[in-house]
């Protein structure tokens, strides 16, 4: 079976469509964001890894409501309970307290829950405390995680590629992140730990998707007759004949995704949710994002001129 | 021996063998999320920021070992206890049932001291001035704060006099030495000040026994807040420290605790006990732990006991007097410490404390995240589920999609999952759910280096080539797609490690390896399976493809 086998599509013309996507999905994202600033109070859904805090994942025996729950803790705003799956789980967010440690309000969950439900219908399955150093800790190495995953990339292309090669993947990552970003907002998906990972391999799985375009797009610029071709030919030539694979590989992770997602327990199911859009993401703009910013920024910068080319070419066939 | 058909075979069977052997010697480590358990992560506590970070390095390094002890003496199997950075301690137990036990074990400081009670004369002429410290410390907002929880306890106590009876009222002269003008500017019999002038003897009644005072439950915090300012410890005499007691008592329908006021220096610590045993004392069925003491450390009992007979001993954990009996006789190496009502397991986790031994500072939690067997177990049935089917949907794709070579892929990812397992067992990694999501992933890169292999055979096919030119130039050409796409991932996975805790870590592993095995299963696996293959027919026979 074969799909996509004589493809011919001009990717860099509906560059601009593209653009609006884009721009659409990120207004859309900062909207969102403002919205959760005046609703929620931070512009993500921060979940305890990052504001610290105590959660608390309560299993009752009897059914029950998020309502009734919290209105066992006296019905304040400052606590959220939330359904957890299908069954009777319930879990509770409580923030920081200036005076109390965490443990304090872990135990006072405990006690208050007791009261109104009595000490034997119910079971904590699941307890975290986070105490606030370790919060901003987290928000400190996880960007710089980023910035530095950004550096070794860009030095990594540049090497093996050209600068603008480079440049081109970690444009397209950051749309990929500014995306994905937007995404979490819209859908107020809950920041953690598994959150963060979720992210950093959406950006390990475009720039796997990016890369092995570029790989084709270095490859023809070194064929016969590839210097009388217009560069924006030559990328479209490439993107249409690695479309076949970016197809097959972005479905088969998709469906692997999609199983994790329905199937898969709860606690991973924001993550499958972010790893599938992110991976829906990471195939659109290796397309339309990627290779298009490769002929913008020699258009813009002059970086990978014409000139340039066969001198690169033969040190490039030396390493390959 | 790499690259003929033999040597590639050899080179396969060897890599899986070890690789089972690895899972089958050592299996796999569920990581906490998966089977249940407790993570916590401690830090020097230190509010005040007193102590410079190479303290605070040296303090975790010396709570390391024994929080080690204290583990290996709670008998958890294959416990975690790793230092991260310089200032915290993660601990992970898994599979522990009652959490706060444990917690309470690990975080205990178990200081341990034996010190001399005083007479409450010794303090008596501080307390104007712990008064007036006081007021000056606090603000006027915190006072009214602090005085609301207290307010029904400022009337005149149910338990006896107050204080101020004892020392102001009948007998003045004897309690009041030369302190100077200002302190002995005493109020007349009749204008005492306002108990808001007063704040902290407003709270003191007199006690039950020499050298206590009693301070009624509810005031216990306010007390606590004001035994923390500093300019209240100056006040105090030089060589005298207070400490509440452990339990409250009750004296007519009220409750109080006792505060106790003791020479400032112990005598001597748990740094001196030999050994520490749980037991229950037969006569009053109470629990206590009993001690024995080093050599030198019952010597020196021995003799101060001598020449304190008559004198009271308190016996101080963690700031919190446990007992102070009065000294009959002189006592040689042994002792108890009396728990009351406590359970025979509370005597049984105090003497595992003090025989592992203090912690050099106290400890603050600052992470704990614990999950419930059960809630794991449901976790990693849905998880493998899930994977599996995903798998089984991607491997009947690639063989949809690519007839013959998408079983050879197949036999390649199976080769590559028990690799990856092997490795996973081999570096004794732990298996979370994160590290879970990071295997999929890792398939799915997996999958990709083939189908990047087998899109290429096919354009090769395209171009006319022969089957096994088609084959060797679909392999040399798809390499450099394959090597630079896995590389840039690693260099994330990496980063990830480097940079992430715990979960993110987990998964961080799982993708490197998974990254470094799909490589193998992609250029070296499949690439023997597809010579075996093609030398079963000739040269001018179609792929399979």
């Amino acid at each position: 079976m074969r799909f996509f086998q004589h493809a011919n599509y001009p990717f860099f013309e509906q560059r601009r469509k593209a653009y609006v996507v884009s721009g659409a999905i990120i207004l859309a994202g900062i909207t969102a964001m403002t919205v959760n600033v005046f609703t929620i109070g931070s512009w993500l859904n921060y979940g305890v890894d990052f504001t610290g805090g105590t959660l608390v994942q309560v299993e009752f025996t009897q059914p029950t409501t998020a309502g009734d729950v919290r209105a066992a803790f006296g019905g304040t705003d400052a606590i959220a309970v939330t359904r957890f799956g299908e069954g009777n789980a319930f879990v509770i967010r409580l923030p920081l307290e200036e005076e109390a440690t965490v443990e304090e309000v872990s135990d006072r969950v405990e006690e208050q829950l007791a009261e109104a439900y009595g000490g034997d219908s119910f079971t904590v399955e699941r307890t975290e405390l986070v105490g606030p150093t370790v919060g901003e800790e987290l928000q400190r190495k996880a960007l710089l995680a980023i910035l530095l995953s950004f550096a070794l990339t860009l030095v990594y292309l540049a090497i093996r590629f050209e600068l603008r090669f480079g440049m081109a993947a970690v444009i397209a990552t950051i749309h990929d992140i500014v995306l994905t970003l937007s995404f979490i907002a819209i859908f107020r998906i809950e920041m953690l730990l598994p959150t963060i990972a979720a992210i950093l391999t959406i950006v390990g799985y475009s720039l796997n998707d990016t890369i092995v375009v570029f790989d084709r797009i270095r490859e023809n610029m070194h064929a016969k007759g590839a210097r009388k071709l217009e560069q924006v030919t030559l990328i479209d030539r490439s993107l249409n004949e690695t479309l076949p694979r970016t197809i097959m590989t972005s479905l088969s992770t998709l469906g692997t995704l999609l199983a994790l997602l329905i199937l898969g327990p709860v606690v991973l199911r924001d993550f499958s949710l972010i790893m599938f859009l992110g991976v829906i993401l990471g195939t659109y703009s290796s397309l339309w994002i990627a290779s298009p910013a490769l002929i913008e920024i020699q258009r813009r910068w002059g970086l990978g001129t014409e000139a340039e080319r066969p001198k690169r070419a033969r040190a490039e066939h030396a390493t390959v | 021996m790499f690259s003929t058909l033999r040597g590639r075979i050899v080179v396969i069977l060897a890599v899986l063998a070890v690789s089972i052997w690895q899972l089958y010697s050592r299996g796999l480590k569920q990581g906490l999320d998966l089977q249940g358990g407790m993570h916590l992560a401690l830090e020097v506590d230190d509010p005040q920021g007193t102590l410079t970070a190479e303290a605070k390095a040296d303090a975790i390094d010396r709570a390391e070992r024994i929080i080690r002890t204290r583990v290996d003496e709670l008998g958890v199997e294959e416990p975690l206890i790793q230092k991260v950075g310089s200032d915290r301690l993660v601990v992970q137990l898994a599979g522990i049932d009652d959490e706060d036990r444990a917690k309470n074990i690990l975080n205990q400081a178990a200081f341990l001291q034996f010190k001399l009670v005083l007479s409450t004369t010794k303090i008596a002429a501080s307390l104007p001035r712990i008064d007036r410290a006081i007021l000056a410390a606090l603000g006027p907002e915190e006072l009214r704060r602090l005085g609301a929880d207290t307010a029904q306890a400022a009337g005149v106590p149910a338990g006896g006099r107050t204080v101020e009876e004892l020392l102001f009222g009948s007998d003045t002269s004897g309690a009041v030495p030369d302190t100077g003008a200002a302190d002995t500017a005493a109020p007349a019999e009749d204008t005492l000040p306002a108990p808001s002038s007063r704040p902290f003897t407003a709270l003191l009644n007199a006690g039950d026994v020499e050298g206590t005072y009693l301070v009624a439950t509810e005031d216990v915090p306010a007390m606590e807040r004001f035994l923390s300012v500093r300019e209240v410890l100056r006040a105090l005499p030089r060589d005298v420290s207070l400490h509440f007691e452990s339990q409250p008592i009750g004296v007519s329908a009220r409750t109080y605790r006792r505060l106790y006021v003791l020479e400032r220096e112990p005598f001597m610590t748990g740094e001196d006990l030999e050994n520490a045993i749980a037991a229950r004392d037969p006569q009053f069925n109470q629990s206590q732990v009993q001690f024995e003491l080093t050599r030198t450390g019952g010597r020196r009992f021995s003799q101060f006991t001598g020449q304190h007979i008559g004198d009271f001993l308190a016996i101080v954990l963690d700031d919190e007097v446990m007992s102070a009996p009065v000294i009959r006789e002189r006592i040689g190496n042994r002792g108890q410490i009396d728990l009351a009502g406590a359970p025979l397991e509370e005597a049984h986790d105090l003497a595992l404390v003090l025989r592992a031994g203090a912690l050099p500072v106290p400890l603050t939690v600052v992470e704990e995240r614990t999950v419930g067997p059960s809630l794991g177990q449901d976790s990693i049935r849905q998880g493998t589920i899930a994977g599996l089917i995903g798998l089984v949907g991607v491997l009947a794709i690639m063989m949809g999609f690519y007839k013959m070579a998408g079983v050879l892929a197949v036999l390649a990812l199976g080769v590559y999952v028990i690799i990856m397992l092997g490795a996973l067992a081999g570096l004794g990694a732990t298996l979370t759910l994160p590290g879970i999501a990071g295997f999929i992933l890792s398939v799915g890169m997996a999958v990709d280096s083939n189908v990047l292999i087998f899109e290429r055979i096919r354009e090769e096919l395209d171009a006319g080539r022969a089957s096994r030119t088609a084959v060797d130039e679909g392999f040399s050409h798809a390499l450099s797609a394959i090597v630079d796409s896995n590389l840039t991932t690693l260099i994330t996975a990496l980063i990830l490690f480097q940079f992430g805790t715990g979960p993110v870590r987990g998964f961080a592993v799982t993708l490197s390896i998974g990254i470094m095995a799909s490589f193998f299963s992609a250029i070296y696996v499949t690439r023997t399976l597809f010579l075996i293959y093609l030398s079963r027919r000739r040269a001018s026979d179609p792929v399979s493809i």
